[in-house]
């Protein structure tokens, strides 16, 4: 069953047909593992990733590094989630080492990104710190190289 | 000119397909399922090991046997994956790919006139590697009816005093047919009864889907009178490093190194030292390939089916073998009319010989959406094709 996921992972339009066929499995039971998945959540959302600087759109991405407290039994959770609220959220983790939220935040400039951290995110009662770092560059997204360099060498006829 | 060249080469045909591969060449907007390796470029840890000893300093000849490290590891890698143990020091050699272990396999074998016995239809290499080596290739025909599969009633028939060995391709390109071990195990007997050696050539022996590959030095008997042919290509990706393995009896391997040391010398030491890797940390990287290759198997089979163009289940390599009788055309004609009116590419199965004629060979060795939209062009050739009749 979790090739079904693995297939749509790579590539969101698939149709069930399709998926079916490579599965060996009956259409109609492959539309209800889906539709099944859709309803749980299973499967959270279908997105397309867009090379936005082909289209000339200015976009600032920034990791921020933050220390929280935990709170007694909620642990991270809690303030995890109200962070998450806020719109300049892209994602959001809770990562080992020196710091404990990991929160790639999006923007439209460097002065939006400031302005969710200073104004926004550093005054939130559990958070001790921050540590902002603007990305410079893409190069890979979801696992596809932004700009793949080396096209398809091969022979068009072979033997 | 021609009296320069040899009679034997004057003698042996160049490929049919070059004519077709000039037309394909000039046109844009192609989608080819008439290629013959994958579409994954090597693994990136595999292509690192291989820049890694550039870096090291790996530039130098090695042993004419190839790296014994490599054999080493390669003699694991048959005694896990098929179950046949072969001594990494005497009885494996490492060759410039399976075309190179294939000549040598032939040159050592055969004196004039001694016949070699090839399915039809063929790679096409064998017959004029036979040739080339002097003896006389001897075509048992193979057919849909049978799933392409290899018969002993059929071969039985053309053994003779000046029968040297029986070729075979399991999996087969280009049928993407492959043996059970019960029907292999019938060839083995004929084999033994005759004393007749077997060159098995399984370059595609990883790429099965829902079969096991029987590799044919593992059934009860035959080893020693069976010429091994392995290669890295078509599992780990790696056709343009040339490199692949003969694992043979240690007097069959010594009379093959002979040629190889005064003709080849070693295999690229940088490509030995890629195969290494491959052997060690490859296997994730075969499982997810076959994987895939196995989605679009079912798919393209799926699809040519339904636009009219029967084709047998292919449980091995990347090739399906669709039927085009049913257009009323020949596999050249239909081939070149396909790539003129729709920009699709598919090789005529007269190309490997008068048993493939009637069909085509389509790789799906390429994106999935890739093979769609060539089937959707092809459903509307194959409909306008017919309505025209």
């Amino acid at each position: 069953m979790n090739e079904i996921f693995e297939i749509l992972e790579d590539n969101a339009r698939t149709t069930p047909e399709q998926i079916a066929t490579m599965v060996d499995m009956p259409a109609s039971k492959v539309q209800s593992i889906i539709k099944k998945a859709e309803e749980d959540k299973t499967i959270l959302k279908y997105k397309t990733i867009v090379n936005w600087a082909k289209l000339g759109k200015e976009e600032v991405l920034a990791l921020i590094e933050v220390k929280v407290m935990p709170q007694r039994d909620v642990g991270f959770d809690a303030i995890a989630e109200r962070i998450c609220q806020f719109p300049e959220v892209y994602s959001a983790y809770l990562v080992s080492g020196t710091y404990d939220l990991a929160i790639l935040a999006k923007g439209n400039n460097m002065h939006e990104i400031a302005n969710f951290v200073t104004e926004k995110l550093a005054p939130l009662e559990k958070v001790q710190s921050t540590n902002t770092r603007f990305l410079l560059k893409r190069y890979k997204e979801d696992g596809e190289v932004v700009e793949p360099t080396g096209a398809n060498k091969r022979l068009p006829l072979s033997l | 000119m021609d009296n320069f060249i040899s009679q034997k080469v004057n003698s042996i045909s160049p490929s049919g397909i070059r004519k077709f591969f000039d037309l394909l060449s000039s046109l844009e907007g192609v989608i080819s399922l008439g290629v013959g390796e994958p579409d994954f470029v090597t693994p990136w840890h595999i292509r690192e090991a291989a820049t890694s000893s550039l870096e090291k300093g790996y530039t130098m000849y090695t042993s004419n046997y190839g790296m014994l490290e490599l054999r080493q590891e390669l003699a694991k890698y048959l005694e896990h994956h098929y179950g046949v143990s072969y001594q990494p020091e005497r009885e494996i050699l490492v060759t410039v790919g399976v075309s190179e272990g294939l000549d040598l396999a032939v040159r050592a074998i055969l004196n004039p006139g001694d016949e070699v016995i090839i399915p039809n239809p063929w790679y096409v290499s064998y017959p004029p590697c036979v040739i080339l080596a002097g003896g006389t290739p001897v075509f048992v025909p193979t057919s849909k009816q049978n799933n392409f599969v290899l018969k002993v009633e059929d071969i039985e028939p053309l053994i003779n005093k000046q029968t040297k060995a029986i070729l075979i391709s399991y999996p087969s390109n280009p049928t993407g047919a492959v043996m059970s071990r019960e029907e292999l195990a019938e060839i083995a007997k004929l084999a033994q009864k005759y004393n007749l050696l077997v060159i098995s050539d399984e370059i595609y022996a990883r790429l099965v889907y829902g079969v096991e590959h029987t590799c044919f030095a593992s059934l009860p008997g035959v080893k020693e009178q069976t010429i091994l042919l392995g290669g890295f290509s078509k599992a780990f990706a790696m056709t343009g490093w040339r490199i692949g393995y003969i694992a043979a009896n240690e007097q069959l391997i010594e009379a093959m190194l002979k040629i190889h040391q005064y003709t080849m010398l070693c295999a690229p030491t940088m490509s030995q030292m890629a195969g290494i890797e491959a052997l060690r940390s490859g296997e994730d990287d075969v499982a997810k390939m076959v994987k895939e290759y196995d989605r679009r198997r079912r798919f393209i089979v799926k699809r040519l089916n339904e636009i009219g163009l029967p084709c047998f289940e292919p449980k091995g390599a990347f090739y399906a073998f669709p039927s085009i009788e049913a257009t009323g055309m020949s596999s050249e004609e239909f081939a070149e009319r396909l790539l003129m009116e729709e920009r699709v590419a598919v090789v005529p199965g007269s190309a490997f010989g008068q048993c493939g004629e009637g069909f085509v060979r389509c790789c799906y060795a390429t994106s999935l959406a890739n093979i769609e939209e060539a089937l959707n062009r092809t459903e509307r050739f194959v409909k306008g094709a017919s309505s025209s009749l």
